[in-house]
């Protein structure tokens, strides 16, 4: 670290400096852009590749790096080489940490209270129910990255069977979403573990590879599947979660028509919004709940130091599987839900941007971090929504806020991981001292 | 047999290319222990880049094939390597000694970037282009009319890997760059004090990677006639899955490790069925891995307590 | 040796590729005793706890223990956790492997990990609130204080491992390691970086843990004061064989020892060996 520093950092002290480093990087953009934006291709209808140039964008991109880089390298010497402690102030760190406190419970009530403010708003009510699936998926995935320290690239390959199972199940043999939502989630932990017992031993990158083929090889069975999935087509008119057994909709025994209310179409997002907040709540909940049990313990062990579990009798094949069946099964519960809201699954939805985008949501939460992973994916999911109108700049914007997320809290939002036990004092540990696994 | 040598040759050549790739998979994996997750649009963006040179080239009426090859060769090498060179310089340097974790999401970001960079720009539509390379040989035909082909493009795919990865062993093992690049890969600390220029050579890594990876690209739209945005996820995918299998770090475990998946994937579409050719890759990636945890040609990881 | 011995380590060989780092190694430890594992670096006293705790698989060889009750198992046959989980065989590691993202108490709590698993029925009656786990649990938690009063870090029980000094994480490794309420205690250089002061609190520990708890102990130590005032029974190595064994009066005076621990420099090897008496 100090070695590379005096390599790197020769801070650009002056005009010329700075405006020598924009030069600079101009010429790379010019490079860069010269041909991919300068000169734009088409195929036309008889086949033939034809092109016309654009050289008023890249100039104008160029000319936008030079600024960025003018504008970067003043704020650099204006707030110096420790940015981000400057530009957050001691005295705002502590009111967030005193806001840390009270933060979770008034996110819960003012969650709990959506429905009710935003009765009128269907979008916005879609997109809460949007947040709380990516919040499930997030707390599913956090037990396997976040707290056993075991990379999974193919998380998405779960939430595919759940949704699947539901799907299946329920077209073909007419089985009720009570029915099969414990199964999706105890046929999404069978693959986890059918998957885990062979690999688990796998360390570090390997174990990521196998993850991610295993999440592809189950995209490209449903694709290719198509007596069974319905291929690319997917799976449509699969039913609509009943309350208990009460269809939601305007029949004569449907819920309204029972409560003697007049229908509306609403009524049913409302139901899939409680159901779903449930359902996060519950993952939610077994996991705080197992982190304080021996098992949650030896998972975070096991993240801390996997030799120093061995020499302690620690099972570590089974508490990795046991680990890794958890985050699948709550990735199943999510995979049933989003089967039942969406009322069509096709391939489409479980592709690798998926498990990279639920990893993002854990990494950016800040590893292990209830509360981070929750605003981690209000920020993910509802920035990503702020640019629906941009609708192919919406994954480029997406991609760079990602990159920039990594480089200014590579630890994530919440930066301290809290203890399972206490003496006297529960003290938050700085998240320097907590490992991030090898597996 | 005829059919089975048939095959034998395409897997050769789609394997020449997954190892091209897999090197700059391999290369920076071993230097800074992480993976370069926007590596295959990388290789993506050197197929772009050669498809538009090679445009304007014929478009000037240029008609000489070899100097419109090189010409075009060196073009993508060149612009593609800044990329890898700049994308290292944004994403993945200020992140080098950062948790595991970070660096490989900065990369994922960045995949996602340089794809609908490379969307937006050039528009979601396949670009074809003509076949350019024509020709071959004929090696031998057999009662029932079956013949085996061994075209020129193939025998350019193969050649020039063959002497790329003539040149890249002689600049690992034997010149200054390749010294420091493996004295980083040892200990990065002790390099930098026995005066090694780190942040250079990591850089330079990502060049030549890029580089290599653009060279491949260029021989996906002459063997193919054809790039897409898309292109650089699922021949990323596979090119990491053959830099493992090889045992990621290795250089020619990469190259073993590329011919393996190119040749399970054309026999596997050859004699079983095409829809499940990469289903069949990753289900043997899997399968070699649970055997030999670091691949095939992986040093085994000692654990030292 | 008598007849009651825990440890009994058998023509034990352990090669990597070309290197034989132990050959032909037999000694055996006494029960309730401190046998001292000694040898200058690289005599492969580390490669030999390995063998024993299961984390390497000896090429050749036998290792027995054999509990209080007369069951004896075969360490050899056992793979890793199970050592620690069947054979109480606890241990620590040379260069300090403790849980550093958790707190001392946790640390602690983890080293009961067996036994409050079969507590929480695997899981299922702990997530249901079950009396029996929140026993177990508060059992497991005492436990863990009183060993945190023995090692002195009591007061920074919910502090991270990770922020404690070279030598309380020392302590809190051995007090971990004894929170899994072993038969045999390995210690790999526990005196490793402590002061002086620190040595003697050290030799305090390992004695009360002797006598006060009746564990056995195998100790590897470079540091000659520890080894010579606590051990009941001295095993010295070289270059992976054994070159001399006994009392520590009988290993001071001898002149093999003398001359393969300290090369051929015999007064300086003297002064070291006399600084233990
Ligand atoms: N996993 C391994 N692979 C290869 N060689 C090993 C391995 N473990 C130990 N060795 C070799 O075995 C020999 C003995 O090493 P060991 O660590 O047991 O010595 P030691 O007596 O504990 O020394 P020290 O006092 O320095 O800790 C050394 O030459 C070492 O290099
Ligand atoms: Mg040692």
């Amino acid at each position: 670290m100090i070695v590379s520093s005096t390599n790197t950092a020769k801070p650009a002290t002056g005009i010329p400096a700075l405006l020598k480093t924009a030069f600079v990087n101009a010429l790379i953009a010019l490079v860069l852009f010269s041909l991919m934006v300068g000169i734009r291709t088409e195929a036309g209808s008889d086949g033939q590749l034809t092109y016309w140039t654009r050289f008023g964008e890249v100039a104008s991109l160029v000319a936008a790096v030079f600024g960025g880089s003018i504008v970067i390298g003043l704020l650099r010497q204006w707030i110096g080489p420790n940015g981000t402690d400057k530009l957050v102030p001691p005295a705002v760190r502590s009111g967030m940490s005193f806001l840390g406190r009270y933060l979770a419970p008034v996110l819960l009530i003012f969650t709990v209270l959506v429905p009710v403010i935003f009765y009128d708003q269907r979008y916005i009510l879609d997109l809460a129910i949007l947040v709380l699936t990516y919040v499930m998926l997030g707390w599913g995935l956090n037990v396997v990255v976040g707290l056993a320290g075991l990379l999974d690239l193919g998380y998405v390959a779960f939430y595919a069977v759940g949704a699947y199972s539901y799907a299946l199940l329920a077209t073909n043999f007419g089985w009720s979403f009570w029915v099969c939502l414990p199964l999706a989630g105890i046929l999404a932990a069978f693959w986890g573990v059918l998957l885990g017992f062979p690999v688990l031993r796998l360390r570090g990158d390997y174990l990521a590879i196998v993850t991610l083929a295993f999440g592809e090889i189950i995209r490209l069975v449903i694709i290719n599947w198509q007596s069974l999935t319905g291929g690319p087509n997917g799976v449509s008119s699969i039913p609509r979660p009943s309350f208990f057994g009460i269809p939601l909709d305007n029949s004569d025994n449907g819920l309204a028509a029972r409560l003697g209310i007049e229908y509306s179409p609403t009524h049913r997002i409302v139901f899939l919004f409680y159901l779903i907040l449930a359902l996060a709540l519950l993952t939610n909940w077994v996991t705080i709940r197992l982190r304080r049990l021996p098992i949650g313990r030896a998972w975070e062990a096991l993240r801390e130091d996997e030799v120093a579990c061995r020499a302690l009798g620690i099972n570590t094949t089974t508490t990795k599987l046991t680990a890794f069946a958890t985050g699948a099964m709550f990735g199943g519960f999510a995979g049933a839900f989003f089967a039942t809201r969406q009322g069509f699954i096709s391939p489409e939805s479980f592709t690798f941007q998926e498990s990279a985008l639920v990893l993002a949501i854990v990494v950016l939460g800040g590893m292990g971090s209830q509360l981070g992973v929750a605003l981690a994916a209000l920020a993910m999911i509802g920035g990503f929504e702020l640019f629906r109108g941009l609708e192919t700049y919406r994954m480029l914007v997406f991609g760079m806020a990602m990159v920039l997320i990594m480089i200014w809290r590579p630890r994530g939002l919440i930066g301290h991981r809290a203890p399972t036990v206490y003496l006297t004092k529960a003290q938050a540990i700085s998240s320097d001292l907590v490992k991030e696994g090898h597996g | 047999m005829d059919y089975f040598a048939q095959q034998l040759i395409n897997g050769l050549v789609l394997g020449s290319i997954y190892g091209l790739i897999a090197i700059g998979y391999t290369m920076v994996y071993g230097i800074v222990g992480m993976i370069n997750f926007a590596h295959g649009d990388v290789f993506m963006i050197g197929g772009f880049i050669a498809l538009i040179t090679f445009l304007i080239l014929v478009s000037l009426g240029l008609t000489a094939i070899p100097v419109i090859l090189l010409v075009v060769l060196l073009v993508s090498m060149a612009i593609t390597a800044l990329y890898g060179w700049t994308i290292e310089r944004i994403a993945y340097r200020p992140l080098r000694h950062s948790f595991r974790l970070a660096p490989m999401l900065s990369a994922i970001g960045m995949s996602f970037v340089l794809t609908n960079y490379s969307q937006v720009a050039q528009g979601a539509r396949v670009k074809p282009i003509p076949p350019f390379i024509t020709g071959g040989y004929t090696l031998h035909e057999s009662t029932d009319g079956f013949v085996i082909q061994l075209s020129n493009i193939q025998i350019m795919v193969v050649v020039t890997t063959i002497v790329l990865l003539a040149l890249f062993t002689w600049l690992v093992s034997r010149t200054r760059l390749g010294r420091d690049m493996r004295a980083c890969e040892q200990d990065q600390t002790m390099a930098a004090l026995l005066g090694v220029n780190v942040d250079r050579t990591i850089s330079m890594t990502f060049v030549i990677g890029a580089a290599l990876a653009a060279v491949a690209g260029l021989m996906y739209l002459l063997y193919y006639g054809l790039v897409d945005f898309f292109m650089g996820f699922v021949a990323g995918i596979k090119a990491f899955t053959a830099a493992v299998l090889g045992g990621i770090g290795s250089l020619p475990g990469a190259m073993l490790g590329g011919l393996a998946i190119g040749l399970i994937e054309t026999f596997w579409s050859a004699y079983f069925s095409v829809e499940y050719k990469d289903v069949a890759a990753f289900s043997i990636l899997i399968v070699v891995l649970i055997f030999m945890p670091t691949g095939l040609l992986g040093r085994p990881e000692v654990e030292k307590v | 040796m008598s007849g009651d011995e825990i440890l009994g380590v058998d023509r034990l060989t352990m090669r990597f590729g070309g290197i034989v780092a132990v050959q032909d190694l037999s000694f055996a430890a006494e029960r309730k005793k401190i046998t001292a594992l000694i040898g200058p670096n690289g005599a492969g006293k580390t490669t030999v706890f390995n063998c024993i705790t299961g984390f390497y698989k000896p090429s050749g060889g036998a290792i027995r223990l054999t509990h209080d009750d007369g069951k004896v198992i075969a360490l050899e046959r056992l793979n890793d956790f199970r050592i620690a989980k069947q054979a109480k065989v606890a241990r620590t590691f040379q260069n300090i492997r403790l849980f550093p993202g958790m707190t001392a108490l946790e640390n602690l709590m983890v080293a009961q990990h067996n036994a409050l698993m079969r507590a929480s029925g695997f899981t299922f009656l702990g997530l249901i609130g079950a009396p029996v786990y929140r026993d177990a649990e508060k059992h497991a938690i005492d436990l863990a204080t009183d060993w945190l009063k023995r090692v002195n870090l009591l007061d920074r029980a919910d502090d991270a491992a990770g922020n404690f000094s070279y030598g309380d994480q020392r302590r809190l490794e051995i007090a971990r390691a004894m929170c899994t309420e072993p038969a045999l205690l390995c210690l790999d250089e526990p005196a490793a970086g402590l002061n002086a002061r620190e040595s003697a609190a050290l030799s305090e520990l390992l004695l009360s843990i002797r006598n006060e708890l009746g564990t056995s102990i195998l100790l590897i130590e470079h540091d000659m004061s520890v080894v010579m005032e606590i051990s009941d029974h001295i095993v010295v190595m070289d270059h992976g064989v054994k070159i001399a064994e006994g009392s520590p009066r009988e290993i001071r005076d001898d002149p093999k020892v003398i001359a393969a621990y300290l090369g051929t420099d015999e007064e300086e090897a003297v002064a070291v060996m006399e600084s233990g008496s």
